[in-house]
């Protein structure tokens, strides 16, 4: 097990049950077509935390999430979120997709993409009320896109699409958010926007699991790195684990260029 | 043949049948389109195919057992429980290849559409040799034919559009998560599986209440068309839905209508021929999507684009005669020179001068082929020019574009600023420039000819 590094034990760090963790995952495996994705994967994320999932291609950080959500059959593990399995604790649970995952074609104007966020609450059959759209309207106005409330969906940028689906999370207040590459490929503006925006989750005791693929703006954006590849290289405080050696355990040294930008990050840790 | 008082008491609904035949139709015709709506979003149209396909052999293993059992086989309701049978059979077959081995979804769908029609075409040939089946009419599931409804006809299609329609106010923010993000849908403890199940429900039911008018081939286009028109004409499901479902009853009333007119006209066919031409005429002229409103957009874009160049250059050739700070005097401007402005043809700049003439913008001095700006278009020129260089301004201060280039990148954005950029422009600019500066700013590059 020398994939999990010995500084990580966040529980004796500050003593917290199992019940306040938001994420604990212990030996999970994933495979697709008997191909393993994730290997033996253990975790614990302390409450709070601004997480940073971080690995090369393929290295099964969207899978990662996806079997935290259930999305996914898990081939073995256990996944406990609050203490406890994950349709108990679904309520608490906020996901932001990747974007190319939905049809942005789709007849919804902004306003409804974000109202969708209420559902879970509204429950059953009931249509979406005017408290729902005001929430709606708040979050979008929250991210900037007051403006665009009844554009349709194809009509945004994609930074504004992205925008939308924070808002869409945001509206749903939940506790713990997992968030899948959602600086894919966004203007600067919107990356402004998303990091605002998960700073102000952490001030609201919010934690945010977050697919990261910049290198370069990990140890600016997240204060815990979980770098990943197939199993868990290293994982803690950012300032701890982000280290050149651990980024080369992960990306395997076969990007030259990623292991310079790395050292120039160690250099300026 | 039919002459005009038979025409008009077919489309009045004189007759009791085919008023029942056409409303039956348009019944079926708004289930189908609602529940397109959902399978179009849903990526499901080829489902909805295989389905329908799927539903022959369990027709005529119906028959076959209504037969054993002693009867004629001829009962309807245990018909169509038999199509409703191997419907599923199919989808759940796809689902199944699908879910068990690295086939992909169309092939899996085009698999099993053929294998299940294929084997209820055998068996179809099999009952018209039986003494009973020649009689049966079981062709008619395959084409359909809207002659045969009768009342108790009419009474299935009632309790299935009420079905569909009540499911579908319900359930209407359910289907719409489901169809736009299944995976979100799933996080926020919706039971998509059960979602879909209920969506497959519906769309089996309206598939299998409406094989005998239109039949199991076109009942697919029945699904469809009628929801892909509707697209062309909004942007919000809601209308689409509602669209949809007058699209599909329409085709549905005048399809039957026109089969009733001309004997032995399969009504289907009618039906489908009827909602494509709703689909040709959205295509063309929906007004959210169609393919006129596109062109009229960017034709009137180019217009404008054009008419704001000339009247640019002309206020430029205008501006260069006066002296000092004085103001512009109106005089006739020779084609000539307007012409050798910009990289525009002969023939460009005349289609612009006509529309601008149209538009009140100029007069023309006929014998010496010369222009004049009227009043109205001095000032519109001055507008347009003013816009360009409060852009060009901002680009060089901001943008950090350099003098000589700025022209053309402004070239690129002036026409489409609005009331409210300019607004903006002006308060950015305003600091750095006086409120007289900027009534029309001097261009920050020399023009030259050709610009």
């Amino acid at each position: 097990m020398d994939a999990v590094p010995e500084h990580f034990d966040p529980i004796s760090e500050k003593p917290e049950s199992a019940k306040s963790l938001p994420l604990v995952i212990q030996d999970l495996t994933v495979a697709y077509h008997r191909k393993p994705v994730i290997w033996d994967v253990d975790l614990k994320i302390p409450e709070g935390k601004l997480v940073g999932i971080v690995g090369p291609n393929g290295a099964g950080k969207s899978t990662l999430i996806k079997a935290c959500l259930n999305l996914i059959q898990r081939t073995s593990g256990k996944i406990s979120i609050y203490g406890s399995a994950y349709e108990k604790a679904r309520k608490r649970v906020g996901y932001v997709p990747q974007r190319e995952s939905v049809d942005w074609d789709f007849p919804v104007s902004a306003l409804d993409v974000v109202a969708m966020g209420t559902y879970g609450k509204l429950g059953w059959f009931r249509r979406v009320n005017k408290r729902s759209k005001a929430l709606a309207m708040q979050a979008l106005d929250r991210v900037g896109l007051a403006e665009y409330a009844d554009r349709q969906i194809s009509q945004l940028s994609g930074g504004q699409q992205q925008r939308a689906f924070l808002a869409r999370a945001l509206v749903q207040d939940a506790d713990v958010y997992f968030m899948d590459e959602p600086f894919a490929a966004v203007d600067a503006a919107t990356e402004r926007a998303i990091v605002e925006l998960l700073k102000e989750f952490q001030l609201r005791g919010k934690t945010c699991l977050v697919v990261h693929h910049d290198l370069a703006t990990v140890s600016q954006y997240f204060d815990w790195t979980v770098l990943l590849n197939m199993r868990v290289v290293a994982a803690g405080p950012t300032s701890e684990v982000f280290t050149q050696e651990n980024l080369h355990k992960t990306y395997g040294g076969k990007l030259s260029l990623l292991s310079e930008a790395a050292e120039k990050l160690a250099q300026s840790l | 043949m039919s002459d005009f008082s038979e025409i008009f008491d077919v489309l009045l609904l004189r007759n009791y049948n085919t008023r029942l035949v056409v409303i039956c139709t348009f019944l079926l015709g708004s289930a189908c389109g609602l529940m397109g709506s959902f399978l179009l979003l849903r990526r499901r149209s080829l489902m909805g195919d295989t389905l329908s396909h799927a539903t022959l052999p369990g027709v005529c293993i119906a028959f076959f057992l209504g037969v054993l059992l002693g009867g004629d086989g001829k009962s309807l309701p245990f018909l169509l429980f038999g199509a409703t049978v191997t419907g599923l059979l199919g989808c759940v077959a796809v689902l199944f290849i699908r879910n068990h081995s690295r086939i992909k979804d169309d092939t899996a769908m085009g698999i099993v559409l053929s294998v299940f029609f294929g084997a209820g075409v055998v068996l179809l040939t099999m009952i018209t040799k039986m003494p009973q089946g020649a009689a049966a009419g079981l062709e008619s599931f395959i084409y359909g034919k809207t002659a045969s409804m009768v009342y108790s006809d009419f009474k299935l299609l009632v309790t299935v559009t009420a079905c569909v329609l009540l499911v579908t106010v319900l359930l209407f923010k359910e289907f719409r998560l489901l169809c736009f993000d299944e995976a979100y849908a799933a996080v926020q403890g919706w039971p998509t599986k059960w979602l879909d199940v209920v969506l497959l429900a519906l769309v089996t039911t309206v598939t299998v209440a409406g094989l005998q008018s239109v039949g199991l081939i076109l009942i697919i286009a029945f699904l469809i068309i009628p929801a892909a028109a509707a697209r062309f004409w909004t942007d919000h499901l809601d209308r689409m839905l509602l669209g949809s479902a007058l699209i599909g009853g329409v085709s549905g009333w005048m399809g039957a209508s026109v089969s009733a007119l001309i004997p032995d006209m399969p009504a289907g066919a009618l039906i489908v021929l009827v909602a494509a031409g709703f689909f040709v005429l959205s295509l063309l002229f929906g007004s959210k999507r169609g393919v006129l409103v596109g062109w009229f957009r960017q034709l009137s874009l180019r217009r404008n684009v054009g008419r704001q160049h000339l009247l640019r250059a002309l206020y430029e050739i205008l501006e260069a005669d006066r002296i000092g700070s004085d103001e512009i005097v109106i005089r006739p401007v020779p084609f000539r020179q307007v012409r050798g402005r910009r990289t525009w043809s002969d023939k460009q700049l005349r289609k612009y001068l006509r529309q601008s003439y149209h538009d009140g913008l100029i007069d023309t001095v006929k014998k010496a082929d010369a222009i004049l700006l009227t009043e109205a278009g001095l000032e519109a020129a001055a507008r347009m020019t003013r816009n360009h260089r409060l852009w060009e301004l901002y680009l060089i201060e901001y943008a950090d574009v350099a003098a000589s280039r700025v022209d053309r990148d402004a070239d690129a954005v002036e026409h489409i600023l609005g009331e409210k950029l300019v607004a903006l422009l002006e308060a950015k600019l305003i600091k750095l420039h006086t409120a007289k500066g900027l009534a029309v700013p001097a261009s920050p590059h020399p023009i030259t000819p050709g610009d």
